[in-house]
């Protein structure tokens, strides 16, 4: 019965496509097919979706309510919470203690999850908007039979800098190994984004899982670190915006953001390549007993975040680029053209997406990315266990000294008591 | 001498300056035309207009609240009774639930966090609100013990006995004579149990479940594309409710003790 329910509603969504290929090209009236969306009404079924947080448009300067708007369409509860990292994520649903049903990882651990058999094949007939995706976006590295994930966003890796104090448009990673602009670098704080530019200027594969290449990467870091201004995440909005810095890589949905706030600000993808990377919407495995219903919803909302105008509206206020063709179709035009948002086949040709590594590459990369961390070059190994042994001292030598002190001070007052 | 004061005077200045600085710069940020942390560019009401029509924030507000008070009585009233029952024991005795009551205080919270985690998924709880209020109220009694056991110490043990002599049931006797002289511990006890369990981070973000998030870990997770400045407004308000409350608590006990000493000398007079 669903299976034909979901049938029809493909049949009637082509119709109704048919109708508005004929509508003018910004039109963003909802064309909901409400047959596929109340199919679930007066169930009472609730959905966990976990998302990035701030990664979802949700009514501020009079956007749409994405997770509202889905309610009031079906009738489901949304319960929306947020995580940080992909590695928090993955591990709160590793731990067993949280079920979710719809989720929202980036390429590499949509790979780690698949592997470890963490995610739930999505029925793509009951994702009919899923036709819209871009060809590009289907069958990627991730995931190459497009079995367990939908594109939600997308963006490249790129250098930011500052065309006024700069005076020229850099074309090479090598800039950020330039003593010249020591002190005016910023650089990655997360191991994996560092590597892969890294590992690109070196000209190696940035998923290699050679050692070699991976030591000599970390040893490039290192030799880059007396440069480097400060390790960053979120910070770089405020120091690239207040001029505090003159280089930095970041994430090119962030970059435009970054430059509707700061003129002088240029975006480029260095010309040895760089990182492509997707978000993707995925289904957990239920850590409980298997819902139909939820699973359904959960499709549903799937389906909701591609609708062309629900997509559309998400995208300008996410600022990263949609997968969608259909929305992308409903954007200005300025945005659609924008190289940064949605550069050329030629840019897009130089880059790679990541996949997930082997445990063991992974943790060989985590630890030279804690030595690179943790060592400065004043101190050496013997650095701490020193400090902790000087510690231990002295709070002997304050022990002591305070028995002495009491001592002393007991033995005067026995002695002013007997002068008395 | 005069010299003295100066010195004094600015280095109180100075303490105060260092607390409150950021407090300040955040209030002003939160009326920020542009989300930018350091450049000003106008000023505009619209995060706090943001802030009201925001369900994600004002629903993980309210989960803190609850959770926070919810957890708070309960700490005050599991606490509370401890401290009684513990101010009965022998030295010996005390000294050890003492120690206990110590640990975990000095116990990271981290492994409070990861051990409440286990043992949660170990009986098949549900993960969510319940375990939330669990975990706040098994940090908080502590806190709790400690801040009623000086006052249960310091009072007249022959109140509770006399008590007893006029009439009192032992039950009564609790409730009328103990209960209010220890009253300021117990107060102190549960608004310490309510600021940390509003503040906790560590042992929530391991015991939530996956339909709500207090508002501590809704804020971390912003940190990738960047905090709102929602959250600067949100935390004005808080911090302004907060200070509105103190003020207002202080002039009522001033008040208060004004009608002491007026009652007490009136009486003196009448003698």
């Amino acid at each position: 019965m669903k299976r034909f329910a979901a049938l029809l509603s493909a049949v009637l969504l082509l119709f109704s496509l048919s109708v508005s290929a004929f509508a003018d090209e910004g039109d963003r009236e909802p064309n909901y097919d409400e047959a596929y969306y109340s199919q679930l009404k007066g169930k009472n079924v609730a959905i966990n979706v976990y998302n990035w947080g701030e990664y979802i448009s949700n009514g501020d300067d009079g956007c749409m309510d994405i997770n509202a708007e889905f309610e009031k369409l079906t009738g489901i509860t949304v319960n929306y919470t947020q995580f940080d990292t992909n590695e928090s994520m993955y591990a709160k649903i590793k731990s067993g203690s949280a079920s979710y049903d719809v989720i929202f990882p980036s390429d590499y651990m949509v790979s780690r999850m698949i592997q470890e058999g963490m995610l739930q094949e999505l029925d793509f007939d009951l994702i009919p908007n899923s036709q819209y995706i871009d060809e590009r976006f289907v069958n990627p590295e991730y995931d190459p039979e497009n079995k367990y994930s939908v594109p939600y966003t997308w963006g490249t890796v790129g250098l930011i800098y500052n065309y006024d104090k700069l005076g020229f448009d850099p074309e090479s990673w090598d800039i950020l190994w330039d003593e010249e602009y020591a002190g005016e670098i910023l650089m990655f704080s997360n191991s994996r984004d560092a590597f892969g530019l890294t590992l690109m200027k070196l000209g190696y594969n940035i998923n290699t899982q050679d050692k070699e290449e991976l030591a000599e990467a970390a040893e490039e870091l290192k030799a880059q670190k007396p440069l480097v201004q400060a390790y960053v995440m979120d910070q770089i909005f405020d120091k690239m915006q207040g001029n505090e810095a003159i280089l930095a890589p970041y994430y090119a949905g962030d970059a435009v953001n970054m430059m509707a706030e700061n003129e002088s600000l240029r975006f480029v993808v260095p010309e040895e390549g760089s990182n492509w990377f997707a978000d993707a919407i995925c289904i957990p495995k239920p850590s409980g007993s298997f819902d139909e219903d939820r699973y359904l919803a959960a499709h549903m909302y799937i389906n909701f975040l591609n609708e062309p105008n629900v997509a559309a509206e998400n995208i300008e206020y996410i600022q990263y680029s949609t997968p969608n063709t259909a929305a992308l179709a409903l954007l200005d035009e300025e945005v659609r053209e924008n190289p940064i948002s949605y550069p050329s086949d030629e840019v897009m040709e130089k880059t790679q997406a990541f996949v997930n590594l082997d445990t063991e590459t992974n943790l060989y990369m985590d630890q030279l990315w804690t030595e690179l961390m943790s060592a400065a070059p004043e101190y050496n190994e013997w650095a701490m266990p020193l400090f902790i042994i000087a510690c231990l001292g002295l709070s002997v030598f304050v022990t002591v000294f305070k028995k002495q002190y009491r001592r002393r001070k007991d033995q005067f007052s026995y002695d002013t008591y007997r002068k008395l | 001498m005069k010299k003295h004061k100066i010195l004094s005077n600015a280095y109180t200045a100075l303490v105060m300056a260092f607390l409150y600085a950021p407090i300040i710069v955040l209030m002003i940020f939160s009326f920020n035309d542009s989300k930018s942390r350091n450049t000003w560019s106008g000023f505009t009401l619209r995060w706090y207009q943001d802030l009201f029509h925001d369900e994600e924030i004002i629903q993980a507000l309210m989960l803190t609240l609850v959770v926070a008070v919810v957890s708070a009585v309960f700490a005050t009233l599991l606490g509370t009774a401890a401290a009684i029952g513990l101010n009965k024991m022998n030295k010996r005795l005390r000294s050890v639930f003492m120690t206990l009551n110590y640990l975990p205080m000095v116990n990271p919270d981290i492994i409070t966090g990861v051990s409440l985690m286990l043992l949660f998924t170990y009986l098949r709880l549900k993960f969510g609100v319940t375990t939330l209020i669990l975990a706040h109220i098994t940090f908080s009694v502590p806190y709790v013990v400690l801040n009623v056991m000086p006052k249960l110490r310091s009072m007249d043990k022959h109140i509770y006995e006399a008590a007893l002599d006029l009439g009192c049931s032992p039950l009564t006797a609790y409730f009328k004579v103990v209960i209010p002289e220890i009253m300021p511990g117990i107060m102190s006890g549960f608004l310490m149990a309510l600021t940390f369990s509003m503040d906790d981070f560590v042992v929530s973000y391991f015991v939530n479940g996956s339909s709500s998030q207090t508002l501590p870990l809704v804020v971390y997770s912003q940190t990738r594309r960047r905090v709102t400045p929602k959250i600067n407004a949100l935390s004005t308000i808080i911090f302004i409710v907060v200070l509105g409350i103190l003020v207002i608590n202080n002039i009522y006990s001033a008040r208060k003790e004004q009608q002491l000493l007026a009652g007490n000398r009136a009486k003196k007079e009448g003698h």
